[in-house]
C-alpha cells in the first residue's frame, strides 16, 4: 500500500516538473504513432473509398480481410514484422529492427485495417445516389471522390481517431521490433513494461498517466464526431 | 452513320438501349426520340424501368448495349459524356444536398464547370429567388424543411440552365400543400425556360399538366407513347389501362367564369366546374367514372344538386366483374360505372337514351401548358 502511495507521488512531481526522460519518451510515442497513423491515413482513405464506393470481383475477399486485421493482435504483427527484417530475413539489408521505423511499419500495419475499415463505412453510408448527383453537376471522377469524402468527413475523423487510438496503445509490436532502446525506441507503453518488471513504479505510473489522458482525449473526440455524425 | 447525323433536330435519342442488372433485362427501348424543348413525361409501375431510363439517357448509367445521341452526336467516349453531362441537369427525388450551405449546393454545378466567380453569384442570385428561398442562401441544408431543400435542389439545377433537365419524381414525399406550391412554381419556370425536359411520375396530373408526350414504360418495355389525352383516355390495352385510368379527359376552356364556378365549353357541350381559372383558359378537364350518374330521361322530374346533366346515347357497353363500364356518347365519349344489379334494374341497352349526371365539385379542371409545336 504504502510503495503505490510513494509511487503515484513521485510519478506526480516527474509530471510537475516535466522530467525530461518522461517528455522525451512521450513525444517519441506521438512521433511513432502519428506517423503510423499518418502513412495509414494516406493509404487506407484511398483503398477504403475504392472498397466502399465500388463494385469489383473479389470486393468481398478484400472486405474479410480488412475487417480481420482490424483486430490483428499486435504482437503477432511485431512478430511477422520482427522476422522480415532480421538480419537475415528478407528486408534484413535495409538494417530497420531496434529503430523507430520499424516500430513506424509495424504500427502501420496495425492501423492501416482500421482506417480502411473505417472510410470504407464512411463512404458507404453516403446515399449512393449522391455520386449520381455529383457527376450529373458536371463533376469528373477525381472531384467526386473529393466531394464525397469531403460529404463524409465527420465519419472519417472517427477513422483518425480509432487508427491513432488503436497504435499510441499497443505494446506488443513496438518492444518486438523496437526493443524498448532507451533513449532510442523506448515509447510509453514499452517503458511502463520495462519499468514495471525492474520495480520502478514512479516512472511506470507517471507515463500511465499521460498515456491515459491522451488515450481519453482521443475517445472523448471521438465520441463527439460520432453524436454528431447521428444527429445529422 | 450518315443517316443518324440527318436525325437532327432530336436533342436526345436512345437506338437499341437495353440495359441488363444482374443477369436479368430490366431495359428494353428499341428507339425513343425527343425533339427540342419538348417536356417528356415516363410513366409506369414501381420495378418498369422508369429510373433505369432516365439514368440512361442522362449519361449517368452506361447502357448494356445501345447508344445515346444528345444533338446528334453519339456518347460514345468517356469525354463525350462527361461534356453532354455539362449540358444537362438531373433533380432526383430526394434532394441530395450536400452538407453545407443552401448557397454551396446551388453554386456547386457552377463552380465544377468553372463558371467566373461574378456570373456564378448573379446566376445563383437570380435561380434562389425565382424559387423563394433568396432568404435562405445562408442556411446549413440539416435546418431546411422538406420543401426548402426541394426548392434548392431545383435551383442547383436550373442555375446550370441545362439544354435538357431530368427530373425523377421529384415531387414525391411532399406532403400536399407544400407540394403544390412547389408544383405550381416549377410549372411556371418550365413554361418560362422552355427547357427539354424527361421527366418520371407516377402522378397523371402533373403529366397532364406539364407533358407534351407521355411515354407508358411497364416491365423495361415502351407500351405506349403519346400525348396526355391520347395515353390517358385511350389506354393501348388493359395492362397500361389498370395503371394509368385516370377517368374521362376532356379538353375545353372557360367561357363563363363566376365567383368560382367556371363554365367550361367542351366540344357543344358546357359543363360547370368548381374553378377559379379566368375565361379563356385551355384546361384539362378529369371526371372520374364513379362520379357519374346514369338515368333514364323519364326520371329528370327528380331534383338534384348536380349542377350537370348531359343527354346522351349509350355506345359501348364492358362488363367488369361487377360492374358495366358504359360509354355514353354525349357529343364526345364519357364512361361511367354502373353496377349489373342497376343496369338489369334500368332495362339499359347500347343505344339508348341516357342522361349522365355528376357535381360541379367532381370535376378536377387542370390548366393546360402551351401546346407543343
Amino acid at each position: 500500500m504504502d510503495m503505490i502511495f510513494q509511487g503515484i507521488t513521485q510519478a506526480f512531481w516527474l509530471l510537475v516538473h516535466g522530467d525530461p526522460q518522461v517528455l522525451r519518451i512521450a513525444w517519441l510515442s506521438l512521433l511513432v504513432s502519428g506517423a503510423a497513423t499518418l502513412l495509414s491515413l494516406c493509404i487506407g482513405i484511398p483503398v477504403g473509398s475504392v472498397l466502399g464506393l465500388n463494385r469489383f470481383p473479389g470486393r468481398r475477399f478484400l472486405i474479410s480481410l480488412t475487417n480481420t486485421g482490424m483486430g490483428l493482435p499486435p504482437v503477432v504483427v511485431g512478430l511477422v514484422v520482427s522476422i522480415f527484417l532480421w538480419r537475415n530475413g528478407p528486408l534484413g539489408i535495409l538494417h530497420m529492427l531496434y529503430t523507430p521505423s520499424a516500430m513506424v511499419l509495424a504500427q502501420f500495419i496495425i492501423s492501416f485495417p482500421i482506417v480502411v475499415g473505417f472510410t470504407m463505412a464512411a463512404t458507404q453510408q453516403l446515399d449512393p445516389k449522391l455520386r449520381l448527383q455529383i457527376l450529373s453537376l458536371g463533376a469528373s471522377r477525381v472531384q467526386m471522390v473529393w466531394l464525397l469524402l469531403r460529404e463524409a468527413r465527420l465519419p472519417l475523423l472517427a477513422a483518425v481517431m480509432a487508427g491513432f487510438g488503436a497504435v499510441i496503445s499497443e505494446v506488443g509490436a513496438s518492444m518486438m521490433v523496437g526493443g524498448n532502446i532507451n533513449g532510442l525506441t523506448r515509447v510509453m507503453t514499452t517503458a511502463i513494461v520495462g519499468e514495471n518488471s525492474k520495480g520502478d513504479f514512479p516512472l511506470a505510473i507517471a507515463l500511465s498517466v499521460i498515456l491515459l489522458a491522451l488515450v481519453y482525449l482521443v475517445n472523448l473526440i471521438l465520441t463527439i464526431v460520432q453524436q454528431q455524425s447521428k444527429s445529422t | 452513320m450518315k443517316s443518324r447525323q440527318a436525325s437532327l433536330p432530336y436533342a436526345l435519342e436512345a437506338i437499341d438501349l437495353s440495359v441488363v442488372l444482374g443477369g436479368r433485362p430490366v431495359l428494353e427501348v428499341p428507339s425513343l426520340r425527343i425533339p427540342d424543348k419538348e417536356v417528356l413525361v415516363i410513366i409506369g409501375p414501381n420495378g418498369s424501368g422508369k429510373t433505369t431510363l432516365l439514368l440512361s439517357l442522362a449519361l449517368l448509367l452506361k447502357p448494356t448495349s445501345g447508344e445515346v445521341f444528345y444533338n446528334g452526336q453519339p456518347a460514345n467516349t468517356t469525354s463525350a459524356i462527361f461534356s453532354f453531362r455539362r449540358r444537362f441537369a438531373v433533380v432526383f427525388q430526394e434532394p441530395l444536398l450536400l452538407n453545407t450551405t443552401a448557397w454551396d449546393n446551388v453554386t456547386l454545378g457552377l463552380r465544377l464547370h468553372g463558371i467566373r466567380k461574378e456570373e456564378i453569384k448573379s446566376r445563383a442570385r437570380k435561380w434562389l429567388e425565382r424559387f423563394g428561398i433568396a432568404s435562405l442562401a445562408k442556411r446549413q441544408v440539416k435546418t431546411l424543411s422538406g420543401g426548402e431543400a426541394k426548392r434548392t435542389s431545383l435551383a442547383r439545377a436550373f442555375v446550370l440552365q441545362p439544354d435538357v433537365l431530368f427530373l425523377d419524381e421529384p415531387f414525391n414525399g411532399l406532403d400536399s400543400p407544400t407540394r403544390q406550391a412547389l408544383t405550381e412554381d416549377f410549372e411556371n419556370v418550365l413554361r418560362e425556360t422552355k427547357v427539354t425536359t424527361v421527366m418520371v411520375t407516377h402522378d397523371i396530373n402533373e403529366a397532364l399538366a406539364l407533358a407534351h408526350r407521355v411515354v407508358v414504360l411497364l416491365n423495361g418495355h415502351i407500351r405506349q407513347v403519346g400525348s396526355p389525352e391520347e395515353v390517358f383516355s385511350t389506354p393501348a390495352d388493359e395492362e397500361i389501362a389498370s395503371f394509368v385510368d385516370a377517368g374521362n379527359i376532356m379538353y375545353g376552356s372557360v367561357v363563363l367564369q363566376s365567383g368560382g364556378l367556371a363554365s367550361i365549353n367542351i366540344g357543344k357541350q358546357q359543363i360547370e366546374a368548381i374553378s377559379e381559372l379566368e375565361v379563356g383558359t385551355e384546361v384539362t378537364v378529369l371526371l372520374r367514372h364513379h362520379d357519374i350518374t346514369i338515368s333514364l330521361p323519364s326520371s329528370e322530374a327528380f331534383t338534384s344538386s348536380a349542377r350537370n346533366r348531359l343527354p346522351g346515347r349509350i355506345s359501348k357497353v364492358l362488363p367488369i366483374g361487377a360492374q358495366m363500364r358504359v360509354t355514353i356518347d354525349c357529343g364526345f365519349p364519357l364512361v361511367a360505372l354502373v353496377t349489373r344489379h342497376s343496369w338489369v334494374d334500368m332495362g339499359l341497352s347500347t343505344g339508348q337514351q341516357v342522361v349522365a349526371t355528376f357535381k360541379a365539385s367532381s370535376i378536377q379542371v387542370i390548366p393546360r401548358l402551351g401546346k407543343f409545336s
